[in-house]
């Protein structure tokens, strides 16, 4: 792992919606392989972060860059649109929470999977769909229903549809915005299951959004806890949840429901 | 505008000459050049409401009625026949608005306004072909937003298109898009040839007239400046491939043509026709024959003596 290049460094990230102010002075390193949560309550302006991060929302203030292929770190919002939006569909992978949003809901599965393909290019039927069923048997979706329409689809097989058609491409960073909510339990444990294992053998580095700690437990290296739009404690996994320092943090840990 | 002038504008029955007025005509010449400047770009105009309803070809019409003159011969096809509803009006519309003479021979027409077909005579440099559009954009079945489909055009992101075509081979094994099958043109942008059959995408590549594209409703316009290229998407290992029929013309045993399917009675008797009923008429006329042509004469000579009984 190259340690001495970030793969991601963000630096005064400042986002307001008018006198709102939803990300104040952020910054941060991502290096590659690496798995970062991102927790904090509703509002606390995690999803601002991730769209500030993911090109889909110019921050106020501050820089992201990335480490483009070929060019190194570079401001994302400097780049042009349609850089951006290759970027977008190839190096990066973005799962949404909730997976309309993440997918076209009319086209097949395995066109889902594959337009990622076609988008860069891909103009061989038969390979499109091989690649298409690779990935969804990554995924553990069954096959048969391949071609059939993700509005017809469980949510937690729709999650793992959105997942698929954002790896396909093999990106090197994936964001990630609480990909487990709205799952009941055992999809969760078996979906969690699936990201870390993938995250794992593609060593992907990802960007984890969510309010469930146990997630963040699960998948994420490094741990960010965010209120009201302020980071307010950094640190490794382990270390942030079994010794909270901030008063936020340990509530938030304090609060989690034992079984 | 002068004396002379108004009255070379007017037609006999207090119409402007071809019906728009002159700053309206003087709007869709202006987006006619930028879109033949920009072959397959959609070029956003000023659509005027025209004396039938949207669908009916209101975009062909102003597109012809902006481009014709006096000396100008004009032929109305739909669906490649002269002598259906929607031809027959048009055509008297322009007779009687504009005073051109109108013909149903491809050879003998300056300007052929078109619903869903190309003509199967050749056309020639000199001539232009207007077609009417119902939805001028092809990215719209799979991405609603405006914006979105905008951006994709002009970033050149048509990784979309493809999709649809995947997902026909999914479904049916080929790629079952028979009509409006899209194109892209000049290498740049994807177009929407309307909804003409596949059959005649092969035949916009390359065309020696010019072909422009008018959509009322959407209020688009778009062009093909002669001899340009237009290619049909497909995939390496499913390559676009035009309809192919088992029979031949009944009427005039073309074998080269669209064809047409008529049912003949209720008991599952049918026959294949050209659709160009101009082409099929006039191969006729120079003694083609097809295995019908007969009993077909015989039918309609009954069918339309029927007709004029009941009127009677």
């Amino acid at each position: 792992m190259d340690t001495s290049s970030p793969l991601l460094r963000v630096r005064n990230l400042t986002h307001a919606y008018g006198n709102l102010l939803a990300c104040s002075d952020i910054s941060f390193e991502l290096h590659s392989g690496e798995v970062l949560g991102i927790v904090g309550e509703s509002g606390s302006g995690k999803t601002t972060l991730l769209n500030c991060l993911s090109a889909r929302l110019a921050p106020t203030n501050g820089i992201v860059e990335y480490d483009l292929r070929g060019r190194g770190l570079s401001d994302i919002y400097a780049l042009s649109e349609p850089e951006r939006r290759l970027l977008l569909r190839t190096d990066w992978g973005v799962v949404m929470q909730n997976p309309r949003d993440g997918l076209r809901m009319d086209v097949s599965a395995g066109g889902n999977v594959g337009e990622r393909l076609m988008a860069v290019g891909a103009r061989h039927y038969g390979a499109i769909r091989q690649e298409a069923e690779d990935w969804l048997t990554k995924v553990e979706m069954d096959l048969g229903r391949m071609d059939d329409k993700p509005k017809h689809f469980s949510g937690g097989m729709q999650q793992r549809l959105q997942i698929a058609r954002n790896l396909v491409t093999k990106p090197r960073l994936v964001f990630m915005d609480e990909p487990t909510g709205g799952l009941d339990v055992s999809v969760q444990a078996r979906l969690l299951d699936l990201l870390r294992g993938l995250v794992r053998e593609l060593r992907l580095s990802a960007i984890i959004v969510t309010h469930d700690l146990a997630v963040a437990r699960l998948l994420a290296d490094r741990l960010m806890v965010m209120k009201d739009g302020k980071v307010v404690e950094t640190g490794l996994t382990d270390q942030v949840l079994d010794d909270p320092h901030h008063p936020y943090t340990q509530l938030l840990v304090s609060s989690v429901l034992q079984v | 505008m002068s004396a002379a002038q108004q009255q070379a504008t007017e037609g006999d029955d207090g119409y402007n000459f071809a019906y728009l007025d002159e700053q309206t005509k003087r709007m869709i010449r202006r987006c006619l050049l930028k879109a033949v400047a920009v072959p397959g770009y959609q070029v956003p105009f000023g659509g005027r409401e025209m004396p039938l309803p949207y669908g009916w070809g209101t975009g062909g019409m102003q597109v012809t009625a902006s481009i014709i003159g006096r000396d100008d011969t004009l032929k109305v096809i739909d669906q490649g026949a002269d002598d259906t509803t929607n031809a027959v009006n048009i055509r008297r519309f322009f007779a009687r608005v504009a005073e051109v003479p109108t013909t149903e021979s491809t050879a003998e027409a300056s300007i052929v306004q078109t619903r869903h077909r190309v003509p199967e005579d050749p056309m020639r440099e000199d001539q232009i072909i207007v077609y009417q559009v119902p939805q001028p954009e092809p990215l719209r079945p799979l991405e609603p937003r405006e914006i979105e489909c905008r951006k994709m055009h002009a970033y050149k992101e048509y990784g979309l298109m493809q999709v649809s075509l995947y997902e026909d081979i999914a479904r049916f094994g080929e790629i079952a898009t028979s009509y409006s099958y899209p194109v892209m043109v000049g290498d740049r942008y994807l177009m929407s040839p309307t909804p003409i059959p596949k059959f005649d995408n092969p035949k916009m590549d390359d065309f020696p007239a010019l072909q422009l594209f008018g959509a009322g409703r959407e209020k688009r316009i778009y062009a093909i400046p002669p001899y340009t290229k237009v290619k049909s998407l497909d995939f390496d290992d499913h390559p676009f491939a035009v309809q192919q029929w088992e029979e031949d013309c009944a009427l005039c045993g073309a074998e080269d043509t669209f064809l047409d399917e008529v049912i003949l009675d209720d008991q599952g008797g049918k026959m294949y026709v050209c659709s160009d009923s101009h082409y099929c008429a006039r191969r006729r006329a120079e003694g083609h024959e097809g295995k019908l042509s007969e009993s077909a004469a015989r039918a309609y000579a009954a069918a339309v003596g029927a007709a004029e009984e009941e009127e009677a």
